[in-house]
């Protein structure tokens, strides 16, 4: 179990800069997620701690220990790829083993250990087939045990679930999270689904255009999100983003309805343009009358609920419920915004105002 | 020292012992041929070895040999890569759909290949012998031939020996390349232009063709420069003759140097050569860039 | 056109492409069977009406012919060898590595093949001959393996493309260093890929005759090629022994040619169309 720090760490392949003063401190015990889009630099992010990438400036610490210049196999970390990347002329078994013979030990430990986590992982009897005759779960468990079987200072994952179906990746999911529970390794795991994020991790780094957006538990990252970028990844069906103009009264005003009132802030221009975010499940139907007139443009049903695409003027905004009631398309409801679910983001720079 | 030192090193330590290697065994000898283009240097001729400037480039002006050589060169370059590549191309289209046997014809139709090239130049010169071989007496037969004579001792006729051998020997290499590239082309491809109501030889025009271009423009441009410095079966089968008759530059570089021992002149040869086919292969580079820009 | 009818176009275009493939090859072996005095009355016959292994017997017996394969046996496989492991290197540096001069290097490596190797024969004498290198086995088979390599390196370099980094990057992390990850890992994977590289340097290697024929005058020396044409000059009219000593060339590449034939195949595809 370790620490792992970095500080002001960057990466440029000569393209323009991958990853920007990167600093980040990774508790012992704890299992982050890196999250963000293709292309944001997570898993640049991810391969300058294994050490399979030079950082281009700043420090990477592994229990206080600058590994800048330590090179991976020197580090102790285990990786699980998104490829699984099994040594395809080895069996299960030489699999798991190859990282223990690496280090010589002797071979009862060997077998002692890789049986062990076989155990675990329910490959036991897959032990002497070789990676082509597994099936795509059962390479990932494969994956996983390679990894276990060292009791590494600390596991990296490089979305280890994305080549499962739907159904495998949901219990992948939830077994990667009980081996963490009863391992208590650091675990670092990259990402770009929001959902994978939001059950696995105990704290989320949201990144994007290689800079760090914020930190935090998911929950924090989902009710306080910094920026428009935080506030737009996390969450399904996404944040409804509308122009909006804040009065002095502290009135919201959208296409020319007052759509909430929230405490009037300050440092705000008054009349100042924002950019309004409202989660779809905190908004409601109501009738007309006494709330704002909205025309109802779709409605999708997803079992649990149903997602209704409502017009607003110009605007376009989604709302979630669980409201049973006959919707068609062209029919006017009334969109009712509870207090405190109005989020105001600055149009411009995106950070989050109120 | 330290790792990042070792890390960008890494690279080097791979391809030295290659690059010692063809420095040593090419490149500098490369060079130093190329500097015999300037000298007087006769073997065995001690009193040879003056730097003579540009003389050896002036004679080749006025030397028929270098000429008739050079003619040579392009019509058993032109014809040999053309005939190649068609049947190569053939062939690959043959073997490119699935039929019972397909392993074992593919080895079979490929093996000139692997026979050497002095091989291949002697077995065909032996087909042309008309004591032993059976080419004479079918050409006479088929009228294209006056008398069973062996063509090779016909200067009108004595390069069509080589290229003979050398289409034979050459085909396997065009089928192998462009099989390899037909087989990347996703059949999903076809069928969505078999959907769209392409024929056959539509498809063919409109989505295989352009698909191979690639394939199909740098392989015959490393055919071309490898067939034109390729003497061999010309050395083996009429030595150049009969009188010069069939020499190309590469072969008559060979005579000049080892026959006559002008080691200066064949180098000079050697480095107009070199010249037409960088020219050549630039050309080629050029056009492909050019033709990509507009596509 | 009905199916049948295309189908039947396509076995006989096939077969007469197997038939011009073979035909020669057929030839020289039909040639080195036929007994000396039904030579000349029976010189174009397809097959001879007695057949004899005479010239097979004549050719190990009472020639040097044994001395030129054994020759070139040993050249063969030393360059073999030695290209394949110097063109491994380079191949996986081409494959791996981004670093500063990669393009010098790959340009150097394709000059190499482009200009008439007849311009540096003697540059390669005078060097040669001072290290006692002329007249040398070893001497040939240090040339060839500089000719072959850089072929060579591209064709090892599309093998080690289509093996993932993710695999030498896993066995990084489990405690290898990048050699140790090359030589566990990725080598074994490369298999095919080192057997057909190898069998071509072998091929081209026994087929190799004008530095052959240059660096080496002693028979002692001499390799198959070299000794054959010798032969063909001295004695041009024993065409049995001569096709018999051919067939005998012939025989270990063809060996070799039909087993690595189909990764041969797959090496050049990868190579070629990424030009």
């Amino acid at each position: 179990m370790a620490t792992i720090t970095l500080s002001n760490v960057s990466k440029d392949y000569g393209g323009g800069p991958v990853l920007r003063g990167i600093d980040l401190e990774i508790r012992e015990g704890e299992f982050v997620a890196l999250m963000g889009p293709s292309g944001c630099g997570k898993s640049t992010l991810l391969r300058l701690i294994a050490g399979l990438e030079e950082p281009g400036g700043g420090q990477i610490r592994i229990d206080g220990r600058l590994v800048n210049d330590v090179a991976p196999k020197d580090r102790d970390l285990a990786m699980v790829f998104q490829s699984y990347a099994l040594y395809p002329h080895m069996t299960v078994r030489e699999n798991m083993s190859f990282a223990l013979k690496q280090r010589r030990l002797p071979q009862a430990e060997i077998t002692r250990a890789v049986e062990g986590a076989a155990a675990k992982l329910g490959l036991t009897a897959l032990l002497e087939r070789k990676p082509k005759a597994l099936s795509g779960g059962q390479r990932q468990r494969v994956a996983m045990g390679r990894a276990i079987v060292r009791n590494p200072k600390a596991f990296l994952f490089d979305e280890p679930l994305s080549n499962l179906d739907a159904r495998l990746r949901e219990q992948m999911r939830y077994e990667i999270r009980k081996l963490h529970r009863e391992l208590g390794a650091t675990s670092v795991y990259v990402t770009h689904d929001q959902v994978e994020a939001m059950t696995m991790a105990d704290r989320i780094v949201a990144l994007n255009d290689g800079a760090i957006q914020q930190v935090g538990s998911p929950q924090d990252l989902y009710d306080n999100p910094a920026n428009l970028f935080v506030a737009g990844f996390l969450g399904s069906p996404p944040m409804n983003f509308l122009d909006a103009t804040l009065a002095q009264d502290g009135a919201l005003v959208v296409e020319g309805q007052t759509l909430a009132r929230v405490p009037p802030p300050a440092g705000l221009a008054s009349d100042a343009a924002v950019t309004l975010g409202l989660r779809p499940e905190r908004l409601a139907l109501t009738t007309p009358t006494n709330s704002v007139p909205t025309r109802v443009d779709m409605v999708e049903p997803t079992g649990t609920g149903r997602v209704v695409h409502l017009a607003l003027g110009a605007q376009r905004l989604k709302l979630f419920t669980m409201d049973t009631r006959p919707l068609a398309p062209g029919e006017t409801v009334g969109l009712s915004v509870p207090p405190g679910a109005p989020l105001l983001f600055d149009p411009g720079s995106g950070t989050r105002v109120a | 020292m330290s790792r990042a030192l070792a890390l960008r090193l890494e690279p080097y330590f791979y391809t030295a012992p290659s690059l010692l290697l063809i420095a040593a065994i090419m490149l500098v000898p490369l060079v130093t041929g190329l500097s015999y283009a300037f000298h007087d240097l006769i073997l065995l001729d001690p009193l040879s070895g003056d730097f003579v400037g540009l003389d050896h480039f002036r004679e080749m002006l006025n030397d028929d040999g270098f000429w008739t050589a050079l003619r040579n060169t392009v019509v058993w370059t032109a014809v040999s890569v053309a005939l190649q590549f068609g049947f190569g191309l053939i062939l690959a289209l043959l073997l490119d759909r699935p039929f019972p046997g397909r392993g074992l014809v593919q080895a079979l139709v490929f093996l000139p290949w692997a026979v050497p090239g002095f091989l291949s130049g002697l077995t065909w010169a032996w087909l042309f012998n008309p004591v032993i071989g059976p080419l004479p007496h079918w050409l006479h037969g088929l009228g294209l031939l006056a008398t069973p004579e062996n063509i090779l001792s016909d200067p009108h006729l004595a390069l069509w020996g080589p290229i003979a051998a050398n289409v034979w020997w050459g085909i396997p290499f065009f089928a192998i390349t462009l099989l390899a590239a037909l087989q990347s082309i996703p059949k999903d491809i076809y069928e969505a232009a078999a959907m769209d109501g392409a024929g056959p030889l539509l498809r063919f025009r409109r989505v295989t063709l352009p698909l191979l271009a690639p394939t199909i423009a740098i392989t015959v441009m490393l055919r071309t420069v490898w067939v034109a410095n390729f003497a061999e079966l010309i050395v083996v089968m009429t030595k150049g003759g009969p009188a010069d008759a069939t020499q190309i530059l590469s072969s008559y570089i060979f005579t000049l140097a080892f026959q006559r021992l002008d080691f200066g002149y064949a180098s000079a040869v050697a480095a107009v050569l070199l010249l037409l086919l960088l020219a050549y292969a630039a050309a080629v580079m050029v056009l492909r860039h050019v033709m990509t820009e507009r596509a | 056109m009905s199916k049948t009818f295309t189908r039947a176009l396509h076995a006989l275009a096939l077969a007469a492409f197997v038939a011009f493939a073979l035909f020669p090859l057929f030839w020289l072996l039909k040639v080195s069977l036929t007994p000396d005095d039904l030579m000349y009355g029976e010189g174009v016959r397809l097959w001879p009406s007695r057949v004899t292994l005479d010239h097979y017997g004549a050719v190990l017996r009472h020639t040097q012919f044994p001395l030129f394969f054994r020759n070139s046996l040993i050249v063969s496989a030393a360059t073999g060898l030695f290209a394949t492991a110097a063109a491994s290197a380079a191949g996986y540096a081409f494959s791996r590595f981004r670093f500063r001069g990669k393009a010098w290097v790959v340009g150097v490596m394709l000059i190499s093949q482009m200009f008439p190797l007849v311009i540096i024969v003697a540059p390669i004498f005078r060097l040669l001959s001072p290290l006692g290198l002329t007249n040398s086995l070893t001497g040939l088979v240090v040339v060839y393996t500089a000719f072959n390599t850089p072929f060579a390196a591209f064709l090892m370099q599309s093998f080690f493309e289509a093996i993932p980094k993710d695999l030498e990057e896993a066995a990084m992390m489990d405690g290898a260093t990048r050699f140790q990850a090359l030589r566990r890992v990725i080598l074994p994977l490369t298999l095919p890929g080192l057997a057909a590289t190898g069998g071509f340097v072998f091929t081209a290697a026994w087929s190799e005759l004008l530095f052959s024929l240059m660096l080496n005058s002693s028979a002692a020396v001499s390799t198959f090629p070299a000794g054959l044409l010798g032969f063909v000059s001295k004695f041009s009219v024993d065409f049995g022994q001569m096709m018999a000593a051919g067939v005998l060339a012939l025989l270990p590449v063809g060996a070799f040619f039909l087993l690595i034939q189909r990764y041969l195949v797959q090496g050049l595809t990868a190579g070629a169309v990424k030009g």
